[in-house]
This record gives structure tokens, sequence and C-alpha cells, in this order.
């Protein structure tokens, strides 16, 4: 019996071994070597200088944290409903001006104090954070119902009326809220910083929780899809969704649950990131690539994917700022791009994808 | 086939676009120089970019949102080697600048189709929208080569006289590249690699069982929508007289798509018609005050109206009109066993099926 297991794993590793050919084999040696090579750079500059590491690593994981809120969305629209939401960076900018707009409102525009510590109160912040991420949930829900809904299946087609979508939403929000770069102030129950511990180093608490909002949405968004009832539809869904409906589950309510449910993950991104950075009439062509980066890394739909192609993207983002050798930081950008060459060529369907 | 009937649709269907070739050729004494540049002579342009799109996607089911990013890769590699205000300092003589700038994005396109062709439909679209957003922020980057100022006064050949005092020469340039785009697409199509491309469009798995490299086909396509993409590239920069960031962020690339869409994604004339459908209404909202002079939103609305209710773009309900026309002129039965007047096309007409 356990002769015959041998023979047929035996069976199984030759023909894994058979089929990658030569050039596959050596295109994943040399992906090896690259990232040998990134790492031995990394660790040589880490030990160089720890504080700057520790600090810029910080920046890296905060970073990721907040593309992870919103690519979660983006991947969890795409996994079960085969929609490319390209609206989503416009959804993310739409909520961050709002928020900005209503924080305004409520404080009437004093936010900061002479020394630049917040004085918003918790409610100035709360309150914008749950009415634009709701109300940028409400419109993708709208977006789905009236527009999606009836070409399900079509995917270049839908991925064309976000686009649509998307033009008109981001205008519409520079057309009214004016598109000026600004910060939404944190509540002053926050304290500006946090001493690190075993250092003497102090790093931005919101940062911090931007990071520990993540881990609550992936553990949040992990336990929903594996847990709950409707996690369970939802990975049945994903699966084949004819045998679904033919259980006599209301699948389409489903899919409009988890549209409201990815853009209101959108609008939390664009409240979070608004706080943590800044809102800026350039956020939708950002977050757009972002996500889009973050899911074809990690593989669509795959939320274990995002988490992992957000931690990649923001490392690489923050580390290819500081660690590039001198003059040559402005070519940062091309590491993203590096990133993106050695996923695709070694997976074309991204680090956790499947064939749909 | 009744002879007749075919003949009748082929003027319905050639006849408009014969007369519109006429006006073209004759554009300049029939438009104001203001029209002809601004309208005309950028439509031109954007057209073999909508154009390099729509070869990908009809003849090889690639929708690529890559083409704005390719041409700009030709336009500042052509506006950094000749003499111009910001990237590098080189003053090469412009059509050797020109030809560096068309086979450097050439080369460039067959990168991206390197990275991108194992993976198909709508994975395809993000893979290369992704590439495209992240050439325009390397350019925004890179001060070297640009910065978000962009490359100002960039030299032009002499025989590209100035834009905007005197128009002609360049509409006539940018209306010949048009001719030669379009034959050339044509004329692929009918080559073994064309039906090749044709076969991998419409059935990936059947092409790779009967002996074709699939990936390498995909990533030629690529290339070669990036060599149509690279003269739209030098066009605009003559059009512009510079080149920036700008010219090449989301909203350019969402333009061409919208073009192309607007057009007719599956019919390569669909390009300049969407082209100058786009040019014209540009034109036109800066002169009216519509929803605050929010063009974006104007053009958002018009591509929304025509991927919901048409999406085989102007050149499907025109085929609807005389297809329509000649049945009803004929007196014909509907029963219509050839797919369209125009060979391949018929075939192209129809949404590649999902892979």
């Amino acid at each position: 019996m356990s002769g015959q297991a041998a023979t047929a794993a035996e069976r199984a590793w030759r023909s894994r071994l058979a089929a990658v050919s030569p050039g596959a084999l050596a295109l994943r040696a040399a992906v090896a070597l690259v990232l040998a090579l990134v790492a031995a750079w990394v660790a040589y500059k880490a030990f160089d200088d720890q504080r700057t590491f520790v600090i810029v690593g910080l920046n890296g994981l905060t970073l990721a944290g907040l593309y992870f809120v919103v690519a979660s969305g983006f991947t969890l629209i795409f996994g079960l409903m085969r929609v490319v939401n390209m609206a989503h960076g416009s959804l993310y900018m739409l909520a961050g001006f709002f928020a900005l707009e209503l924080q305004t409102t409520l404080t009437g525009g004093e936010t900061t104090s002479a020394f630049g510590s917040s004085e918003a109160g918790l409610g100035d912040w709360i309150i914008p954070l749950v009415v634009a991420s709701l109300g940028v949930g409400l419109i993708g829900l709208v977006m789905q119902q009236l527009f999606l809904r009836w070409n399900q299946g079509q995917d270049l087609r839908q991925a064309l009326i976000t686009i649509a979508i998307g033009i008109i939403i981001a205008d519409q929000t520079l057309a009214n809220f004016g598109g000026i770069a600004e910060s939404l102030a944190a509540p002053d129950v926050f304290p500006d910083s946090v001493q690190l511990p075993f250092s003497d180093l102090s790093y931005p608490f919101f940062r911090i929780f931007v990071l520990l909002v993540a881990i609550a949405v992936g553990l949040g968004l992990w336990a929903m899809i594996q847990r709950t009832r409707f996690g369970m539809i939802v990975r049945a869904g994903v699966d084949d969704r004819q045998m679904v409906s033919a259980l006599g589950i209301n699948i389409q309510l489903v899919f409009a649950g988890a549209f409201f449910l990815g853009a209101v993950l959108a609008g939390l991104g664009g409240v979070l990131g608004g706080t943590m950075i800044s809102v800026d009439k350039a956020n939708d062509t950002q977050y757009l690539l972002i996500s889009l980066i973050v899911v074809i890394i990690g593989g669509m739909g795959s939320l274990a994917g995002a988490a992992i192609g957000a931690l990649a993207l923001g490392l690489v983002d923050s580390f290819g700022d500081v660690y590039l050798p001198q003059g040559y930081t402005n070519y940062s950008i091309l590491l993203i791009f590096g990133l993106l060459v050695l996923v695709l060529a070694v997976r074309p369907l991204g680090l956790f994808g499947r064939p749909a | 086939m009744n002879r007749s009937e075919l003949s009748l649709e082929r003027i319905l269907w050639w006849g408009p676009g014969l007369a519109l070739v006429l006006i073209l050729a004759f554009a300049p004494l029939l438009f104001t120089d203001f029209y002809l540049s601004q309208v005309i002579t950028k439509a031109l342009w954007l057209g073999i970019a909508a154009a390099s799109l729509i070869f990908l996607a009809a003849y090889a089911g690639m929708v690529s949102l890559g083409q704005v990013a390719l041409y700009g890769v030709a336009g500042f590699t052509m506006a950094n080697l000749v003499e111009a205000d910001g990237g590098s300092a080189i003053a090469w003589n412009p059509w050797v600048a020109t030809v560096a700038g068309i086979l450097v994005a050439a080369g460039v396109g067959l990168f991206f189709g390197a990275i991108s062709s194992r993976s198909y439909g709508i994975y395809f679209l993000m893979i290369t929208l992704a590439v495209a957003v992240l050439t325009y922020y390397f350019f925004g980057q890179v001060t070297e080569l640009s910065g978000f100022g962009g490359v100002n006064n960039v030299a032009r050949p002499g025989i590209v006289s100035n834009p905007v005092s005197d128009p002609q020469n360049l509409f006539y340039i940018a209306l010949g590249t048009s001719a030669v785009v379009y034959v050339f697409v044509r004329y692929l199509a009918r080559t073994p690699f064309g039906l090749a491309l044709q076969g991998v469009r419409d059935d990936p798995s059947r092409m790779r069982a009967l002996g074709y490299n699939v990936p390498l086909l995909r990533m030629l396509a690529f290339g070669l929508g990036a060599l149509i993409a690279s003269l739209a590239g030098i066009l605009s920069v003559w059009w512009n007289t510079r080149i920036s960031p700008g010219s090449i962020d989301l909203a350019r690339t969402i333009d061409v798509l919208v073009i192309a869409v607007i057009g007719g994604l599956y019919r390569l004339e669909g390009a300049w018609i969407g082209a100058f459908v786009f040019t014209a209404l540009d034109n036109w909202t800066r002169g009216l005050d519509i929803v605050g002079q929010r063009f974006n939103t104007v053009i958002g609305v018009i591509f929304l109206a025509i991927v919901l209710l048409s999406p085989g773009g102007l050149m499907g309900i025109w085929q609807s009109i005389t297809d329509f026309l000649g049945r009803q002129l004929s007196r014909k039965p509907p029963a219509r066993p050839s797919t369209g007047p125009a060979g391949e096309a018929g075939t192209a007409s129809n949404s590649p099926q999902p892979t």
C-alpha cells in the first residue's frame, strides 16, 4: 500500500519536473537570484542603520495596511462577481473628500491647535468616517443594481461601465469638493505618537492605528467568509453561481451585499488614507493602480493574496524611496515595475490566483 | 447570393466612407485653420492611437489600456533626443529621433507584451492598465527625462510647419499616416500571421494544440500595436509641440478607450469615427456652459450610454442601419448567411468569446 503511494508520489513529482521546461526553470532561478540580491542589499542597509530600517519598515507596514483595506474590497467584488470595479479609486477619492467636507462642517474648520496637535473630537472623526464609508457603499450598491446586475458574465462590458462611472464620480467629486490636497484631522483622543518598545524611537500613532484596522478588517473578512452562512454562500457562489441559485439561495442578494461591502471598504480606505496621508485630486488614479497591482500580485479574488500583495507593495514603496543608491531614488517606480514583472513571469495569475 | 443585394449593401456601407475620404482630402479648403488643426488633425492622430487598440482588440482579442503609455514612450524618446526645453540635452536630427522613438516604443511594447501575453481577457486589461499608469508615474518622477513639467518646444522636422499658424502640412502628414495604418492593418489581417492571430483570439487552446506558440504570437501582436501607437505619439508631440506626463495619464488612457468604444471596439474604421466625434464634442463643450464645463462628466455619460445601449459603438449602429436599409430597399427576406459585407470584418464585429 505504502509502496504504491510512493510510486504515485514519485510519478507526480516526475510529471511536475517534466512540466517545467528548461526555460521556465532558468526564469525561476533568475527570479530567485534577483530576490536574494534584493534581500542582501536590504540586510546590508539595515545593519548599517537600524533606526532608519525600523522607521522605514514601519512606514511600509502601515502603508501596506492602508493598501490592504482598499484592495480587499476590490478583490472581494472580483472574487465573487468577476467584476473588475474600475471605479474603486474614484470611490476612494470621493469618500476622502466627502469626509473632509463633513469634518470641516462639524468642527467649523478649526481642527488643529497652535501646537499642531489635533483638536477634532472623537465624533468629528468617527461621524465622517461612518457616513462617508456607508455613503460610498450605497453608491456602489446603486451602481451594481442599476448598471451591472443585468449584464453579469460580460466582464469586459462591466469593466467599461465601471470605468465610465469612475470618470463621472471623479469629475463630480472634484467639481463639488474643490480638489485641494488636505488632511483630515485625527481625533484628539488619539496620542500623536507612541514610544516604540526596545528603543528610544517614537512613531505616529495614527499609522499604527491604520495597521490595526487593516488587521481587524482582514480577520473580520476571513471570519465572515470562512465561518458565517453569508461567507459560505459567497464561497459557493465563487465556484458555481448557477448551482447556488438552483439550491434556492437568492444569490442576487449576496452579490448586492458583497458589492456594498467592497465599496464600503474603498470608502473606509479613503477616510483612513485621507487622515494618514491626505486627500488629493490624484487619489483616483493612485488607488486604482494600487488596487490593481495588489490583486495582480496576490491573485484576483484571494484575500490572502491581497494581504501578501499589499505587504509587498507597501514595503517596496517605502524601502524603494530610501534604500536606492543616492541619485537614483526617483527611479523607485521601476521597483514596483520589477515586482510586477517578477510575479507575472513565474505566476501569470498572481501568487494565489487560480483559473476562473 | 443575389448580386444586386450585395452591391446595394456595399454602396450603403462604403459610400459614406468614400465621401468622408474625399471631404478629408480637401479639408484645408473646407474648414477654418482652427477647426482643421484643433479638431480634424487631432482626431486623425487620436484615431491612430485608438486604431492600435482596436487592432489588438479586434484581431487578437486583447483589449489593451497600454496604448497611450506606449505612444508616450515614443513621444518622450523623440522629445528627449531632439532640441527642446527640458529633458536631456541631446539635439539629434528630428527624423533620426523620430525613427528612434518608434523603435524604442516597439521594443518597450514587446517587453510589455512579454509580461502580459500569458494573461487573457480582463486580467490582460488590468495588467496593461497597471503598466500604463506605472509608465505615467515613471515619466513624472524621472526629471532627467521629463518630470511633471514635461518637455517643451520640441524641435520638428522642417516639413512639419507650425501646427497653429500653418496647420496644413501636419494635417496631410496625419492623414497619410492614418491611411497607411488602415491599409497596413487590413493587409495584416489577411497574412498567415494575421490569420493565426485571429485563431488565437477565437480559441487559444486549440491554436496551441495545433502547434502555434500562443504567447509569442500575442507578444508580437502587442509589439505591432505599440508600433502603430508610436506613430500617434510622434504626431501628438508635433501637434502639441510638447509632451508631459499629463499627456499619458489615466484620463488620456481612458479617452483613447472611450474613442475606441464610441467608434466600435471591433471595427478598425471606428477608431477615426470615434476620434472625430470625441474631438468635435470636446471642441463644442468648451464653448458651452453645460454642467459647469465638466467635459469629463459629459464624456463619461456618453461613454456609459454607448456601452449600455450599443456595445458595437457608432460603427455597430451604422451596420444595423445599412443592414436594415439594404433589406428594405431590395425587399429581400432578412436571411443573411454571410456575417457581413466586408469579409473578415463580420467576424470581428462579434465580441470575442470569453476564454
